[in-house]
């Protein structure tokens, strides 16, 4: 236990807490209420898309429309690439390959580097598209979403020429063309992610990002082409499931890169299986965050927020399952509940909304189905945060389950909502064995102010990722990927190139 | 985490009318303080005015909440505050102790508190013993503020007291969050003496605060540093019910950083009491130690109010 808890612990067993009320005079207390803070610059739409193929846009075609999910209102109509279509990318893609492969590796960091500085450039418009579009809280893609995009762009950049560097004993060469699939949680980000490690290593790329996501990965094929990026290298096409499902069974392609569910993600394997294309998937988690009783509280429960309620819950890697020591478990619900309360929850384009709104009707639905039943399960709900929800719009109330047993659905299934689910272990035997008591891998969370425990605990947990007393915390040149059934590869660092060579 | 929590506070959009109540309320929560070997009685009058009257061209802002002097200035700035011709609750605070280094013989420290006192200091801002918390010896440091605490509660009007913690020496933030623990309990054991007394001046706005600096080192107040005071404070009232003040000191120097730390008083001790109506957003229980902030305020909201921005020596020195 550290001093501070000492400290702390102490401190109410000093003074009798029923001893006296004489002394509990407050001062009327002041309200201030912050004023609407909205992001008030305008970007432009175009009222309908098509696909950047082979350095041109299509004629947009049977397209689908593409809403504000805090407003509900129609943002743009989105062309459904056809099987067809995905061949004329795919051949597009093929077509570049040589050239841009056989390009001196510092012309193509040329390139990379200018979509990096572009982005920076148009960072404010980027962020405002993306909040559009996904319903996240503008704070965040103004300083999370957008910063990182540039980030995996400069850092790929420089990989791009150091590549010989990079596998000590082997010489790495290009797959050849990628198809990439990506989800709407961080359209742009993700598409950075699949994007800049592919150009860098001399691939060329088809990449579709969601169907309710589309237009920041539209902005970013402009974005290509006004650095010239030669004509094929990148084509991004939009579709729903069809489109994504054209891809995974098309014969051209390499390599096949896919973010999303756990559920998609098996087909995929499938798909790719049957002709031997090389793979990687980044799919789903119900993410071990552990705290204990040596840890800061405090920060502790920062972390818990910023774990499962960052991006509305809507994070392949969020703390969902939380493991509280037995000890601290009331200490830690109290204080979770203040810190709850204290979030705004609200128009995502004000300054200072905390959490948005939920990226469509469908994962609504499903995030209140799993509410329910976490409720009919006989976990007990704390549903405190005060925020009035705007009457349209797709909202849920971030909310966290007490009393939740690891064979309740909610313990064992990913939500993918700000919906956090609380047990509580005994020993550290008990922690492990309960966090790693899932089929998925993909990220893990440890709180405690004892170095050697961190170290313990943090070798025998089977997660990709394990933040010590700190959660969410996501830079270029760390590796990011799954154990078991959150997938396989890895992106970022050295280890996310890996998933872009051939070595020889 | 506590210095991402601290700097996640000043990300807010603080806009229109909020910011206007956001510069309204730092300028009543401000100690307006001067603390220098060359202070002079002369000195001491002129903070007094400032105190009354902020800005003379928009006399429907608040007072500060008080003027914070060296004891020697106490009847100086005493005599001045009597003479307004309004009623106001400008308190008179009064460094003591052995400020700032705090290393007197206790009999010397509480006869400085006792002077100031006599002079007619409404708070004492005394000094924690470092030497003794770094060593290890927090007893003696709790036995002093009891010592100081025993002068304040006997005197004959009602005296608050704040225990400057000289966060920039203990360094860490664990040693804040123990020293802030101890100054809190240490207190209250006084006050537990007779409740009807404590209530009494708790009744009249008496509040006993935490403080983070003399302003003497550096660095002075951060955020992360007061975030773990005001944590403290949260926890002290989720454990006895009990209301303990705060006052960042020293550093302080902008309208635009005294919104921050007002926002993170908001969102950390904003939602205890359940109607979202917090008591530390009160000059009872929240102070800016500082000077320059004063000027920048009544320039900011100039600025608000007529849309124009006008030099500093348009605004009167203290």
């Amino acid at each position: 236990m550290t001093d501070t808890q000492l400290a702390h612990t102490n401190g109410s067993t000093t003074l009798d807490r029923n001893g006296s009320t004489a002394d509990h005079i407050a001062p009327p207390g002041v309200r201030w209420n912050y004023a609407a803070a909205p992001e008030t610059v305008k970007v432009t739409i175009e009222p309908r898309y098509g696909h950047y193929i082979n350095g041109d846009w299509t004629k947009p075609n049977s397209t689908f429309t593409t809403e504000n999910p805090a407003t509900q209102k129609p943002l743009s109509e989105i062309s459904n690439a056809s099987a067809a279509q995905v061949d004329t990318a795919v051949k597009a893609a093929r077509a570049a390959l040589g050239p841009w492969s056989k390009l001196p590796a510092k012309e193509r960091a040329k390139y990379i580097f200018r979509i990096a500085r572009r982005i920076q450039e148009r960072s404010r418009e980027l962020a405002i598209l993306e909040t559009m579009d996904s319903g996240k809280p503008i704070k965040e893609s103004r300083d999370v979403d957008i910063p990182l995009v540039a980030q995996h762009f400069f850092y790929h950049a420089g990989w791009a020429d150091k590549l010989a560097y990079a596998f000590p004993g082997a010489t790495p060469s290009p797959i050849g063309v990628c198809g990439q699939i990506i989800p709407w949680n961080f359209p742009l980000l993700m598409a950075a992610w699949k994007l800049a490690p592919a150009l860098a290593c001399g691939n060329t790329c088809v990449l579709k990002p969601a169907e309710t996501t589309p237009l920041t990965a539209l902005r970013l094929a402009e974005i290509c082409h006004e650095v010239g990026l030669p004509k094929g290298v990148v084509n991004i096409i939009t579709g729903d499931g069809r489109t994504g499902a054209a891809m995974a069974s098309h014969p051209g392609f390499d390599k096949l890169a896919f973010t999303g569910s756990t559920e998609v993600g098996k087909k995929i394997a499938l798909a790719a299986a049957s002709r031997g294309t090389k793979l990687t998937l980044e799919l789903g988690g119900k993410s071990p965050h552990i705290i204990f009783d040596d840890a800061s509280i405090d920060q502790a429960v920062e972390g818990i927020i910023q774990g499962i309620y960052f991006n509305q819950g809507e994070v392949c890697c969020a703390g969902s399952r939380l493991f509280v020591q037995e000890n601290i478990l009331d200490q830690v619900v109290a204080k979770l509940k203040i810190r709850l309360a204290s979030l705004r929850v609200g128009d995502p384009m004000d300054k200072n909304t905390d959490v948005g709104a939920v990226n469509s009707k469908a994962q609504l639905d499903q995030i209140n189905r799993y509410i329910a039943l976490g409720q009919s399960e006989g976990a007990q709900i704390h549903d405190v945060n005060p925020s009035t929800l705007p009457s349209s719009g797709y909202w849920c109330r971030p909310c966290f389950f007490t009393g939740v047993q690891p064979s309740h659905t909610i313990a064992r299934e990913e939500i993918f909502g700000p919906v956090l689910s609380i047990l509580s272990f005994r020993t550290p035997e008990e922690a492990i064995s309960r966090a790693n008591n899932t089929p998925y891998g993909l990220a893990a969370g440890i709180w405690t102010d004892k170095g050697s425990k961190i170290f313990e605990i943090a070798r025998k947990l089977k997660a990709g990722v394990v933040w010590c007393n700190t959660y969410n915390k996501f830079d270029p040149s760390s590796p990011f990927g799954g154990f078991k059934e959150s997938g396989f590869g890895r992106e970022g660092g050295v280890q996310g190139l890996r998933a872009y060579v051939n070595l020889h | 985490m506590a210095a991402e929590r601290a700097a996640s506070f000043t990300n807010r959009s603080i806009k229109n009318t909020a910011k206007l109540e956001g510069y309204k309320l730092a300028l009543s929560m401000l100690d307006l303080t001067t603390l220098e070997g060359k202070d002079s009685s002369e000195k001491a009058r002129s903070l007094a005015r400032k105190a009354l009257c902020p800005d003379p061209t928009n006399p429907s802002l608040p007072t500060v909440a008080a003027v914070c002097v060296y004891p020697a200035m106490v009847s100086a700035v005493k005599a001045e505050l009597a003479r307004a011709s309004s009623t106001h609750k400008i308190k008179i605070a009064s460094v003591a102790t052995g400020f700032p280094s705090g290393q007197f013989p206790l009999d010397v420290k509480l006869a400085d508190v006792r002077d100031a006192i006599e002079a007619g200091a409404d708070e004492i801002d005394m000094v924690i013993n470092r030497g003794s918390f770094l060593s290890g010896d927090h007893a003696s440091v709790a036995d002093e503020i009891r010592a100081v605490k025993e002068v304040c509660v006997s005197a004959s009007h009602p005296v608050a007291l704040k225990v400057i913690l000289e966060t920039g020496e203990l360094e860490t933030l664990d040693n804040v969050r123990i020293a802030s623990d101890l100054s809190i309990r240490a207190m209250a054991e006084v006050d537990d003496q007779d409740h009807a007394a404590t209530r009494r001046r708790h009744a009249a706005g008496y509040f006993d605060f935490i403080k983070t600096s003399t302003g003497k080192v550096t660095p002075a107040a951060t955020m992360p540093v007061t975030l773990v005071m005001l944590e403290a404070i949260r926890d002290w009232y989720l454990d006895t019910g009990r209301f303990v003040g705060m006052k960042p000191a020293g550093g302080i120097r902008t309208a635009k950083q005294s919104l921050h730390y007002l926002v993170m008083v908001n969102e950390t001790l904003g939602h205890l009491t359940g109607d979202g109506a917090c008591p530390w957003l009160t000059p009872e229980l929240f102070r800016f130690g500082a000077s320059t902030l004063t000027n920048d305020i009544l320039r900011q909201i100039r600025w608000l109010q007529t849309g124009k921005y006008q030099s500093a020596h348009d605004f009167s020195e203290a």
